[in-house]
């Protein structure tokens, strides 16, 4: 949809210029030209660094001895037994799983419910959505750890308590991006109708959200999906003051003791992450025979 | 025994009152429209009987069991949105069958019912496709094999049609009454435009600002309307300013020219309006009826049908009808002098000589 209205928008003015004179429509190829121009630019920009990381990571040494690049570095950190490569990075994509399943099941019938119901008390809800950005997380963690040391919820005596603790905290942390997704999601769909034609059928508040709701902001929750995993891969903050054996915390220690391993598990990471950002899409996509597309 | 019953239903929304003290009784496969200018309160009180609005007071039972606090899904109640309202992300088999799978029907006879509504609807090659597949009225057919699916006990329709173009409106209105006959389902239906409403309906019930103002057959309502605003809203009118001569034997006088009403209840020398349907008065003509002449002031030519405009005297208002073209027709000119006939029956007479511009005819066409 926004390709057709951008190129709909490119050649209107051409189309106006050639009436009375056959030029060929010059301004939408001056215009296509400096897209791709700003394209390159964002592209060099994004990639540079990465190829940059890579690079490094092969080995350049400054000093006296030269050896030559290789991959062994990578090497040193996926293959040697003792690395905890591949354990922090699958414990936090188990995190990651487990913080988008539940933001999803509190956004997702607090925005439904404050469009449908209380519409007046959207703004309020969007500023505590806003919180993360309002309280340091050091502040935040600290807040939690006194919270949880003891009675009532003695949580963080035990490594699952404090997962627990952690997932909660990135839950709370997701909330600004997952409340925006499912909120612009929501807009999109005529909830109201939905809902009540929904009702007239018969069918109850659980149905409605997970039957009618779900599928038709399937988009939207991806986005939001994707926003979780990549900030809780690379939080380092909280999960280190929890003592939570995560990846971000990992990476950090690396960085401390070795000089290229970090830029390889930076690269490697980096790219198992976008890895799991297709299985979610493959994921959430699935059985979709179609792409939902609005009215036409 | 009537199968929908509403008893003094309100609603307020605050201080405003949409809805006041609203009874019907419907028989069982009735087809009831509410019939009446935006804002009047229909669409509240169909969303009382679909349980999406709580009633402020009053009763509603369908079939003997009283529903008025039940939450809309638990209604059987069907019902037809005007804006389709398909879930996007389904099939038009999966939508229509939503109401069966929500009963956790088996899946064969699921299957079985979609298939025998989807050749209801005409649309039995169509059961793949997603809603934006399909045209606003296929759409709209497709809304309403969902809501029979699982055969409700009643069936509400708000203004299905007001959003699809002339033609298919006038095809698919009189597709929905022949499924609505051949189930027999009670059907209340509503709509502003009251050809829909006179042409499909068993009964119409004309409201107003959130009250019922008459409550009859097409036939009733269009021939005698008992309110003033039931007289102007359904047809059009012409409003003629008279004064009372003789009520007891029915004479008034449209400035200075003599006619007879049926009844009139208006004491001597008051004022009253006398409306007209357009199509009940001829040209010309003898016999024992009312006659009135006047000038003409425009003539208007639309096809099948010539629009003429008189003017009765001075300040007692205008009459405008139609008569049927043929070639053989002399066109009547501007400036004339023109008889015109109506039988005495014809009159309905409004009091409130006040309302004489909202009923005026001219008024309808600015
Ligand atoms: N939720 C609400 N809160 C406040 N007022 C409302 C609400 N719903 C309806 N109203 C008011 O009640 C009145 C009746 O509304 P309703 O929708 O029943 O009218 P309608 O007869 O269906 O009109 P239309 O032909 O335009 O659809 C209107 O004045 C409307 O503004
Ligand atoms: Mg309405």
């Amino acid at each position: 949809m926004t390709q057709g209205g951008g190129a709909i928008g490119m050649r209107a003015p051409g189309a106006l210029e050639s009436v009375g004179k056959p030029a060929p429509d010059e301004k939408p190829r001056r215009g296509a030209l400096w897209a791709w121009v700003i394209f390159g630019l964002g592209f060099l920009y994004f990639f540079l660094p990465l190829v940059a990381t890579f690079e490094f990571a092969l080995g350049h040494p400054t000093g006296p001895v030269k050896p030559e690049p290789s991959l062994r570095y990578y090497e040193n950190v996926v293959l040697d037994p003792r690395s905890e490569f591949f354990p922090r990075l699958l414990f936090s994509f188990g995190v990651a799983i487990a913080t988008i399943i539940l933001s999803i099941a509190i956004i997702v019938p607090t925005a439904y419910w404050v469009r449908l119901r209380l519409p007046r008390l959207r703004p309020i809800v969007e500023f505590i959505t806003l919180m993360p950005f309002v309280i340091p997380p050091v502040v935040a963690v600290f807040g939690l750890i006194r919270t949880f040391s003891g009675p009532p919820f003695p949580l963080m005596d035990t490594t699952f308590g404090s997962t627990i603790v952690l997932v909660g905290a990135y839950t709370i942390l997701s909330f600004p991006y997952m409340y925006r997704a499912v909120d612009t999601g929501l807009r999109a769909i005529d909830i109201q109708s939905l809902t009540e034609a929904a009702q007239s059928l018969g069918a109850g508040w659980p149905r409605i959200i997970v039957g009618v709701i779900f599928p038709n902001i399937r988009v939207a929750l991806l986005s939001g999906a994707f926003l979780t995993l990549a900030i809780v891969i690379g939080e380092y903050t909280m999960a280190s003051f929890l003592g939570s054996k995560t990846f971000g915390p990992y990476l950090s220690l690396l960085g401390q003791n070795k000089a290229f391993e970090p830029a390889g598990v930076s690269i490697i990471s980096f790219g198992l992450t976008w890895i799991a950002m297709g299985a979610i899409q493959f994921l959430g996509r699935g059985g979709q025979r179609i792409q939902v597309g609005g009215a036409r | 025994m009537s199968f929908l019953t509403l008893t003094g239903v309100q609603k307020h929304f605050g201080a405003f009152t949409a809805v006041e003290d609203f009874t019907l009784e419907a028989e069982k496969g009735e087809f009831v429209s509410f019939l009446g200018p935006s804002g009047c309160g229909k669409t509240t009180t169909l969303r009382m009987i679909a349980g999406f609005e709580l009633p402020s007071a009053g009763r509603i039972v369908i079939n003997d069991v009283d529903i008025t606090h039940r939450s809309p899904n638990q209604r059987n109640v069907g019902m037809v949105f005007q804006s389709y309202a398909l879930f996007p992300n389904m099939t038009v088999a999966e939508n229509i069958g939503f109401g069966l799978k929500v009963r956790k029907r088996p899946k064969e006879q699921v299957q079985k019912r979609v298939g025998e509504l989807l050749e209801l609807i005409h649309l039995p090659d169509r059961a793949g496709r997603y809603p934006y597949q399909l045209s606003g009225g296929q759409q709209q057919r497709v809304a309403l094999a969902r809501a029979l699916a699982f055969e409700p006990q009643v069936l509400l329709l708000d203004e299905p049609l007001s959003a699809l173009d002339a033609k298919i409106r006038v095809s698919l209105r009189n597709e929905i009454r022949a499924i609505q006959r051949q189930l027999g389902i009670t059907t209340v239906y509503v709509t502003h435009d009251q050809e829909e409403a006179l042409s499909l309906s068993d009964r119409v019930v004309v409201m107003n600002e959130g009250r019922i103002e008459q409550i009859g057959t097409p036939f009733e309502i269009y021939n005698f309307p008992t309110t003033a605003f039931v007289a102007s809203f359904v047809g059009t009118l012409n409003v003629l300013a008279a004064s009372v001569v003789d009520a007891a034997s029915g004479r008034l006088s449209v400035d200075g020219q003599e006619i007879r009403a049926a009844s009139v209840s208006a004491p001597n020398g008051s004022k009253v309006s006398v409306a007209l349907r357009p199509e009940i008065v001829t040209i010309g003509g003898e016999g024992d009826g009312n006659r009135l002449s006047g000038k003409i002031e425009d003539v208007t030519f639309l096809g099948s049908i010539v629009r003429i405009r008189v003017k009765v005297g001075e300040g007692a208002g205008r009459l405008s009808f139609d008569t049927f073209n043929n070639p053989s027709l002399i066109l009547p000119k501007i400036g004339d002098t023109l008889a015109l006939t109506f039988p005495p029956e014809a009159c309905l007479l409004l009091d409130a000589a006040a309302e004489i511009p909202a009923l005026s005819i001219d008024a309808d066409e600015a």
